[in-house]
């Protein structure tokens, strides 16, 4: 350790080696076979389960859970898979919160919800870990199909049209495939190497060469892609971010929060990664929260989120704020940046107070300055590139039932797809549901 | 996905899972939704003579104990027999058959103890389409109070005599469904078999009071404060069940006979133990009526794993474990074990000391830092630690070597197995060796 969380400046090693390991290890410890068995027993097997409805992907929990109950983690990670693919991942990343786990019936009985993500993760890990695919493909249908984007959109579109029996393509810009899963997830949520072994693992069905470093706009053109394959997919996310339009935001030291995160994601060395010591974020949503956590567990010595709005219109659920929260993180709400403060590298931001006035808000005049020297900006993310031809809603590409854009035999999903929620389940439900769709289209 | 398609008598259901003759079965609509939710076959809702049709009580007809979280370990039920009347029940049944060729579709039935009865009815039956058709001999209230029911299955001749009768009178195959309400179930299950029938169905409902009420005294489910006795059953009743079952497989006469196991299967692995024990399938009645017909997914999913894992064919489980029941005389006295418990698993609770030196041996010694300790010149084996745990396998009993000196006889242990009919202390061992 050569540096402190009171070195100034952005700098790298504020915490031992070992301190930065123990804070970027599992978030939620995995459950033992005695603890799930214990969880599981919790589960009524309620009719028509209210936590089935608000699972994006519906997995069919109380029969997951009756499976792990009666020794048979196995069969349920299949009941997992067969409505969600990347269910390992969902049970680690999913704001279970706002979810699965707020619908349970516990929760309204007793506030104490079954403990749905974590027997996910029980189940599914075990069957990955054994390295069986439970799935095979279905005989060749001879169709082509190209998925751009290989993150959980696209992996989940690709993985169901490979089980029919196409051949896919899948194209990703990013030198890794995986999405924000390999580059966006928080540390603590994807530990050792999670977001890879299960692209890996997904792999195995067959059928589904993954081309990375090619980007459509740059290598690929829709054009080409409607031309040369038999239905194209879009799975492409929001690539671009919001500017700040404050003053001074080409200062040295302010950062764009999901840039900051894929460097964190794709370190070697944590201990080697720089962070300032007073860092200032600006945003509300999981991104936001996910920049601070992580900056605070680096060692910064202050970390402060910035909101413009009131804490119940914060994006980030109660629980992530807690989270935050019980690492240090300070929260101002109802306050805006109106000058980023410094001479060539940052020292500071002047925050005004807002408040809400119909549905705009504004500055209430009163203002105060937070030191920072490093300013990640989580303001949210837009589509990147916007694919010729295609009809664009709230600055996403408009999609109709499941996926069907304005352009015959281009479907698209996730988070670069108008409707749903931007979470992990959300994109492989979307993509999912659209490989489904895609399939009839092409064997109709 | 190990296949679990089943053969009963040359009744042929997609997998061994059959609801029983109880309200899951009373109507199309609910046999219907089985169905769809995957169930094997049913034992259609026990039907009896045309006529006015069965009352039954008003108020409440069941009453429940609980285990902790309240999840229901035993129902009890003073329901009478099908309440809808024949011709209703007929047509549906006929309807079902039709639109579900591939499901198993037997027709329970009770009538008067008089051949009369049965041959008006057994037509009927024939008429639907139906599978088979089960004898009620099982209900313990109400009906047998009538002459019917209990009142028969207690009574051997009678089961014999009313098996022949239906044998006589019908192409069908006959199923007797025996009461658990008589001293050996041999004795019933003898009589089904001397009197023609295809195969024994078992348990039905134990007579039972699952309560009382101590503000006003009366037995539950209460009647305008009074209470009669009802019929068991659910998980309480399967160790009572699978013994039947086994003394059925394994008894010389009616060793072979197809028995179809019931009595508080609630997962698959309750079924695949009364397959172990002998039986060609199984009925499920309480677990559906706790939560719903889709548990068959989770039946079907989990003995499919198991019989994948252990590499065997749904027949090569059945009654697997039927040569391995015996008699106490032939356990091996030399089969010596000690309890151990896993340290990194114990919660310190203290549960099996409690209950060790409170009511057994005083084996297990208590640390000041609560390290609870199996002693093994204490240690009897008698498993009550391994069954008060609260943590799975933490305390588990395991073989001594052969060799070694057990500490609290000690004894060397040996690894030739001797039972009590060679054992030096029974008078006639000695006998015998004289
Ligand atoms: C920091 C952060 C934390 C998050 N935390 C959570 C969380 O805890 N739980 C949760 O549920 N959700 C979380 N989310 C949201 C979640 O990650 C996304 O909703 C989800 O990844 C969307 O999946 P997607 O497949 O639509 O897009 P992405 O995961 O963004 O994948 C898109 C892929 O397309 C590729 N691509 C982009 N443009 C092109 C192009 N032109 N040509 C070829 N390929 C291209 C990209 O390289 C990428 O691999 C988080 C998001 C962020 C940013
Ligand atoms: C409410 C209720 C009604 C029943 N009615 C009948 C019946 O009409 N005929 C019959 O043969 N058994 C009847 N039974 C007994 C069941 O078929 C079954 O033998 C018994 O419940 C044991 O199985 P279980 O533990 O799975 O419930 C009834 C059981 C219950 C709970
Ligand atoms: S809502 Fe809760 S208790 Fe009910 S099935 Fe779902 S997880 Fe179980």
């Amino acid at each position: 350790m050569t540096n402190s969380p009171f070195t100034p400046g952005i700098v790298p090693a504020r915490l031992d080696g070992r301190v930065l390991q123990e804070n970027f290890a599992d978030l939620h410890a995995p459950l033992d076979a005695h603890e799930a068995l214990v969880a599981a027993d919790r589960c009524y097997f309620c009719h028509d389960a209210p936590c089935i409805t608000a699972c994006p992907t519906t997995i069919d929990i109380p029969l997951f859970i009756r499976q792990i109950a009666t020794g048979t983690p196995e069969a349920a990670a299949k009941t997992i898979f067969d409505q969600n693919i990347l269910g390992g991942m969902c049970a680690r990343v999913c704001p279970t919160e706002t979810l699965c786990e707020q619908a349970c019936v516990r929760e309204a009985a007793e506030g104490k919800p079954v403990d749905i993500g974590r027997l996910q993760r029980y189940a599914t890990d075990r069957v990955m870990a054994a390295g069986v695919h439970p799935f095979s493909r279905a005989p060749q249908t001879g169709k082509r199909v190209a998925v751009v984007g290989a993150g959980p959109a696209g992996l989940a579109c690709a993985h169901r049209l490979a089980m029919k029996g196409h051949e896919i393509d899948l194209f990703d810009a990013r030198p890794k495939g995986g999405g924000l899963n390999e580059y966006g997830i928080a540390t603590y949520k994807a530990t050792d190497g999670f977001a890879g072994a299960e692209l890996d693992w997904l792999m195995q069905i067959g059928g589904i060469t993954l081309h990375t470093g090619r980007a459509l706009g740059r290598d690929l053109s829709l054009d080409g892609l409607c031309a040369d394959y038999d239905a194209v997919f879009l799975g492409m996310g929001l690539g671009g971010v919001n500017a700040l339009r404050t003053a001074g935001e080409d200062r040295a030291g302010v950062l764009d929060a999901v840039d900051f995160i894929a460097d964190l994601r794709q370190a070697d060395d944590l201990a080697r990664l720089p962070v300032g010591r007073n860092v200032v974020v600006i945003g509300g949503g999981m991104t936001a929260i996910d920049a601070a956590v992580q900056s605070k567990l680096l060692g910064a010595e202050s970390v402060t989120v910035l909101y413009r709005r009131d804490r119940a219109a914060m994006p980030a659920s109660r629980y992530e704020q807690d989270l935050a929260a019980s690492k240090g993180v300070r929260f101002v709400f109802n306050a805006m940046p109106i000058a980023i403060l410094g001479n060539g590298a940052v020292t500071g931001v002047t925050v005004e107070y807002t408040r809400a006035e119909g549905k705009s808000l504004i500055g209430t005049g009163e203002t105060f300055d937070i030191p920072a020297d490093q300013i990640l900006k989580a303001i949210g993310q837009t589509l990147a590139t916007t694919p010729e031809e295609l009809n664009i809603t709230g600055g996403k590409i408009a999609v109709t039932g499941p996926g069907r854009t304005s352009r015959k035999g281009v479907w698209a999903g996730g988070d670069c797809a108008s409707g749903g929620e931007d979470l992990t389940v959300t994109a492989v439900a979307e993509g999912r549901d659209a490989a489904e769709d895609m399939h009839d289209r092409l064997m109709g | 996905m190990a296949d679990l398609s089943s053969d009963f008598l040359g009744i042929k259901s997609p997998n061994p899972f059959w609801l029983a003759s109880a309200p899951p079965t009373d109507k199309a609509y609910n046999v219907v939704r089985a169905f769809e939710a995957g169930w094997g076959g049913v034992v259609w809702k026990t039907l009896g003579e045309a006529g006015p049709p069965i009352v039954n009580v008003n108020g409440p007809r069941y009453g429940a104990i609980w285990g902790a979280d309240r999840r229901l370990l035993g129902l009890n039920n003073i329901e009478l027999i099908t309440d809808r009347p024949l011709e209703v029940n007929l047509r549906e049944i006929k309807q079902v058959k039709r639109d579900w060729p591939d499901r198993a579709m037997i027709v329970s039935l009770m009538v008067p103890c008089e051949e009369q009865a049965w041959k008006a009815i057994l037509p009927l039956v024939e008429e639907t389409g139906a599978d088979g058709i089960e004898l009620n001999f099982g209900c313990p209230h109400g009906m047998s109070e009538r002459g019917m029911g209990a009142a028969v299955g207690q009574v051997p001749e009678y089961i014999e005599m009313v098996a022949r009768w239906c044998k006589q009178n019908t192409r069908m195959p006959v199923i007797v469904k025996l009461t658990p309400n008589i001293t050996d179930i041999r004795y019933p299950a003898r009589a089904a078999k001397k009197g023609g029938a295809d195969a024994v169905s078992l348990i039905n409902t134990i007579s039972s009071i699952i309560g009382v009420d101590l503000d006003d005294f009366s037995p539950q489910p209460s009647i305008d404060g009074k209470g009669s006795h009802g019929g068991y059953c659910g998980p309480a009743v399967k160790p009572i069940a699978l013994n039947m079952v086994a003394e059925i497989a394994r008894d010389a006469e009616t060793r072979g006979m197809p028995i179809s196991g019931i009595g508080g299967v609630t997962t698959w692995r309750d079924a695949a133990e009364f397959l172990a024990l002998g039986a060609g399938n199984v009925q499920v009645c309480t677990a559906a009526m706790t939560y719903g017909f889709k548990i068959v997914q989770e039946m079907i999913s989990g003995l499919s794993q198991y019989l994948d894992h252990h590499d065997m064919a749904l027949s090569d489980l059945i009654g697997r474990a039927v040569p391995n029941v015996t008699d106490w005389q032939y356990l091996n006295l030399n089969y010596v074990t000690k309890a151990r418990i896993d340290q990194d698993a114990c919660i310190k609770c203290g549960r099996c000391y409690a209950a060790c030196e409170d009511t057994s041996h005083q084996a297990i010694s208590m640390s000041p830092e609560r390290v609870f300790e199996v002693m093994d010149d204490e240690c009897v084996a008698c498993n009550l630690c391994v069954n008060v745990c609260p943590v799975d396998n933490c305390i588990t009993m395991e073989r001594m070597p052969a060799g070694a000196v057990d500490l609290r006889t000690g004894a060397v242990v040996t690894d030739v197995p001797a039972d009590w009919t060679t054992h030096p202390n029974n008078p006639a061992a000695r006998t015998a060796a004289e």
